[in-house]
């Protein structure tokens, strides 16, 4: 009978916490979805609008201000090389990167500076790493303009956002993990290879899907870089070429209805693409995980 | 097959806490060896010093010999990698690898260490968990991720793991103190066959355990909380835990302390 009196029925004062709180936590839901449904709603209703094979399959060369039609294939062509480049060079750096902080590093001197740069190169604006790559390879190197040039700019946008969410997903796995495999007389290295990265691979991959989402919409710094085209160029390495967002850029800026529509539906076809890869990325990681096996 | 394993004046140290001191022993070949002693007086810190296991902690280090036949594991051209693979292990809590099957679980020691053809990876996985006793209960799901089996299934597929290599010395740190009564008894009825192929040493909390499966029982202790861990007696079971020459070792057996 004491133990039941000592159970009391909950407060009105803490009924009252728990409904603010409870209010407070759906508004600020609200609040962070209402910008992200509205910019959806506006980029799919505008953009739908030349949302054709034309567009998909067809550049800016020889249309002129006034024209109707024309496409961003030079800009889709030149986005998906840009950003493949920009991986190729930024995932592997990013991932060794993290890989030494974690499995090597044991809180070194070297490995809190190289912390410390990362946390850094988190911060640069974008442009200033395309005016890097502008300064560095352009002008004192005296590459072109080329879709290379803006993927070395991407990369440098990249390479942070890798090798902290590798960093992270790698201090996840549990040390037991190591442990059991080095007793089996693994060495160390096979034992990253083999057992560390496949654990944390899901969210590796989730961290560089994140990071090419980042960098696909970059305007500034392919502007100092890849410069800007009408035309379409498949070669990443020489030249000028277009991207999804310069292409949006460009064409936004132009006063004919003709042009904006083509920037919405560039923007429609911008996050289509980043939705693409997620979802392909998505794929890999269930292919991958035992959850399917099992 | 099994080896002995014969340890002269070894100190380990974590930074500079010096965990265990002046440990020497002699661990008998095709026998259990158990371990017993209070938390903390560095039964996993020693069981880990001979397999060269405890320098993978960053800042630990080992002083002293321990000697597998005629070899010195600790000598200066000594491979630890190799000596892992001579004298395995098995940790507390089940630890299989989440991204694979019972098969590649059971291969992994294998696979990662050498290139095996597929029928004869099969003829080992096979041999190493019926050696577990595990084959009756997985034989159908080999391809199943080995953490969806019961915890004392895991433990079971770990020590298959740990066979599939080989090794000559096996280490068992409370291999069952996570695991219920039932699959408790499944691994003491394991240990007591595995000790015709291999050395066994096993760390218990459990004293009753000890006198069911161990020859040999070793009883370390400590001095006072931050003091080093020592061997105080080591002896034939029997004699350990009737007729203990040391006081301590008593008081801790008949459950006066620790
Ligand atoms: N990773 C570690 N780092 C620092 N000290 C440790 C570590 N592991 C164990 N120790 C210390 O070493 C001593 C022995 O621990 P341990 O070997 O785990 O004892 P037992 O297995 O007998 O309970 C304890 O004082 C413990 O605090
Ligand atoms: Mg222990």
């Amino acid at each position: 009978m004491t133990v039941q009196m000592g159970i009391k029925p909950i407060s009105a004062g803490r009924r009252v916490k728990n409904g603010v709180a409870q209010v407070l936590v759906y508004l600020a839901f609200a609040v962070a979805v209402v910008p992200l449904v509205s910019v959806l709603w506006l980029v799919i209703r505008n953009g739908l609008k030349r949302f054709d094979i034309e567009f998909l399959t067809h550049s800016m060369r020889n249309i002129g201000a006034r024209d109707a039609g024309g496409g961003a294939y030079h800009a889709i062509i030149g986005t998906l090389e840009q950003v493949l480049l920009a991986s190729l060079i930024a995932v592997p750096i990013g991932l060794l990167t993290a890989v030494y902080l974690v499995e090597y590093g044991n809180g070194g001197r070297l490995s809190r500076l190289i912390s410390f740069f990362v946390d850094i190169m988190t911060g640069v604006p974008s442009i200033v790493a395309g005016l890097f790559v502008l300064a560095f390879w352009i002008l004192v190197l005296g590459m072109t303009f080329s879709g290379f040039a803006g993927a070395l700019a991407l990369s440098i946008l990249m390479m942070p956002v890798v090798v902290r969410s590798t960093e992270e997903m790698l201090r996840l796995v549990p040390n037991e993990l190591r442990e059991a495999s080095y007793a089996l007389g693994v060495p160390k290295w096979r034992t990253i290879a083999k057992v560390v990265l496949p654990t944390a691979f899901t969210g590796i991959v989730t961290g560089v899907m994140l990071a090419v989402a980042r960098v696909a919409g970059e305007t500034a710094p392919l502007l100092l870089t890849v410069f800007f085209t009408d035309s379409i160029n498949e070669d990443p390495f020489n030249g000028p070429q277009m991207g999804l967002p310069l292409y949006v850029f460009g064409q936004s800026a132009l006063p004919q209805d003709v042009a904006i529509d083509r920037a919405w539906t560039g923007a429609l076809t911008l996050i289509l693409i980043v939705m693409l890869l997620n979802l392909v990325a998505r794929l890999i990681s269930w292919w991958r995980s035992p959850a399917k096996r099992g | 097959m099994a080896k002995q394993i014969e340890v002269s004046d070894l100190d380990a140290y974590y930074g500079s806490h010096k965990a265990i001191e002046g440990i020497s022993m002699t661990i008998e070949p095709r026998s259990v060896t158990a371990f017993i002693g209070p938390s903390g007086c560095g039964k996993s810190t020693f069981l880990r010093t001979l397999n060269r296991m405890h320098e993978v902690i960053p800042g630990a280090r080992v002083e002293g010999k321990v000697r597998l036949e005629d070899q010195d594991l600790y000598g200066t051209n000594v491979d630890p990698v190799s000596v892992r693979r001579t004298i395995g292990m098995v940790f507390q809590r089940p630890n299989p690898f989440p991204t694979m099957s019972i098969f590649d679980n059971v291969a992994a020691g294998l696979r990662l260490n050498g290139r095996f053809s597929k029928s004869q990876l099969d003829g080992i996985v096979e041999e190493s968990l019926k050696g577990a006793n595990l084959w009756n209960e997985v034989k159908t799901r080999l391809n199943k991720p080995g953490a969806g089996l019961s915890g004392g299934q895991q433990q079971r597929l770990c020590i298959a793991r740990a066979i599939a290599v080989r090794p000559q010395v096996l280490l068992m740190d409370e291999p069952c103190s996570a695991l219920d009564p039932i699959s408790t008894l499944a691994i003491e009825d394991l240990i007591s066959e595995l000790k015709q192929e291999f050395t066994i040493v096993i760390v218990t909390h459990n004293m009753q355990q000890a006198a069911r499966v161990s020859d040999r029982t070793a009883f370390f202790n400590l001095a006072a909380q931050g003091q080093p861990g020592k061997l105080i007696e080591m002896d034939e079971t029997s004699r350990i835990f009737t007729n203990p020459t040391q006081k301590a070792t008593e008081d801790y057996i008949t459950g006066r302390f620790g």
